[in-house]
């Protein structure tokens, strides 16, 4: 698991490339890997980092584009789900390549209350790395993380398309990390 | 506005056995099992319209604010009309409070209702009356109408008695997988496809 992390974070966005993955299993990042680490913007002006939440989980929401014209989207469930999360002492990331600026009149419209972050420059770069990136259409996948409080991924998901994934997946992933912590 | 049901579509169709080749990656699963409802149905304390023992069941977590969850009023009811008393139809509480500002008091309106035996006359009401919400001197005329006691009612809306009932639902909902509103569970079995009367009857009718 721990042997060449590195390249096969590299070799996990390479599969993305072009052909279907090969077998039944997913080419998202799997459980058992580290999250790689990485900072982007939450504002114009200021930047969120995966290791800044290091000592609690983190639930990565990478979706494939703000302003989806659906009643609710999955953000907004996960807005109004936000304090089951909360009792995790988890944080909420959303990532998607958007712009900040995009993103920013997103979240005041959905009301969210989570960072939504932009993986914008280099377009993507973060959700390959995640293996969360569908090169033909340039878009996020709809893949769900759940990271524990060492960097850990603990569990993920891939959402076929078109389905929402909501947010039990997640809930019970936060359960069955060890310890959770009230808050 | 039906945006929600194509992609309902699509996810059909990306299940179908047709083989096909996606042009996307990452590739997923190709199959996927539906959430299942985790809080069975109780009619000691659920809404159940039809026959109790019925052997179809179909569960809609709704918000009487949501257009969709409008749309779907009218289908359901052909539904429960071509099933008979062979269905049971239950519906659950899902108010999206964020987007929607009404929908928590009309859930609480017609909880208050129900609390008096009319739950279903509210129900309906509500959603024949999606355009009204917001003017809660509407659904206390009806109220009124109905023979309610109207104090009572609109004490039981002012004090929130129904929010933790109501919270309960959306929490139940949330464990189950509904994912936006409407969703429908069809036996246990959480309803992927399109929110009408034929492809929720041809649903009841194979998983069953």
């Amino acid at each position: 698991m721990q042997r060449n992390r590195r390249k096969r974070t590299a070799r996990a966005g390479k599969q993305n490339v072009g052909k279907k993955a090969e077998g039944k299993s997913s080419s998202i990042l799997n459980p058992g890997r580290k999250a790689p680490n990485f900072s982007l913007n939450s504002t114009p002006d200021q930047k969120v980092s995966l290791k800044d939440f290091r000592g609690q989980p983190v639930i990565l929401a990478f979706y494939p584009a703000d302003w989806s014209p659906v009643c609710t989207d999955q953000l907004s469930l996960y807005a109004m789900v936000m304090p089951e999360f909360k009792k995790f002492n988890a944080e909420l990331l959303a990532i998607s390549v958007d712009n900040i600026w995009s993103h920013l009149a997103f979240a005041k419209d959905r009301k969210l209350n989570f960072p939504v972050l932009s993986d914008f420059e280099p377009k993507g770069k973060i959700s390959r790395q995640f293996g969360a990136f569908k090169e033909k259409i340039g878009e996020s996948a709809r893949a769900l993380f759940v990271i524990d409080q060492d960097g850990i991924v603990r569990w993920s998901h891939l959402s076929p398309d078109g389905v929402n994934p909501g947010a039990e997946g997640i809930l019970s992933a936060l359960e069955q990390l060890n310890a959770p912590k009230a808050q | 506005m039906r945006l929600f049901r194509t992609m309902s579509t699509t996810t059909a169709t990306r299940h179908s056995r047709r083989p096909k080749k996606t042009l996307l990656e990452p590739t997923s699963k190709e199959t996927y099992d539906a959430p299942k409802l985790v809080v069975p149905v109780d009619p000691n304390r659920d809404h159940v319209q039809g026959d109790p023992k019925a052997v179809l069941t179909l569960v809609e977590y709704g918000d009487y604010q949501c257009p969709f969850c409008g749309a779907a009023y009218p289908e359901v009811k052909k539904v429960q009309k071509e099933l008979g008393s062979k269905l049971r139809f239950v519906f659950r509480n899902f108010p999206l409070t964020n987007i929607h500002e009404f929908a928590m008091t009309a859930a609480e309106t017609a909880e208050a209702a129900g609390a008096q035996g009319k739950f279903w006359e509210m129900h309906d009401f509500l959603y024949e009356h999606q355009a009204t919400l917001g003017d809660n001197s509407v659904a206390l005329g009806y109220a009124k109408r109905l023979g309610l006691d109207a104090q009572r009612f609109e004490r039981e809306i002012a004090q929130h008695v129904q929010e933790k009932r109501i919270k309960d639902d959306f929490m139940g909902g949330v464990r189950s997988g509904v994912n936006g509103t409407p969703t429908f569970y069809v036996n246990g079995v959480r309803h992927d496809g399109p929110a009408e009367t034929d492809a929720l009857v041809e649903s009841l009718r194979t998983k069953s």
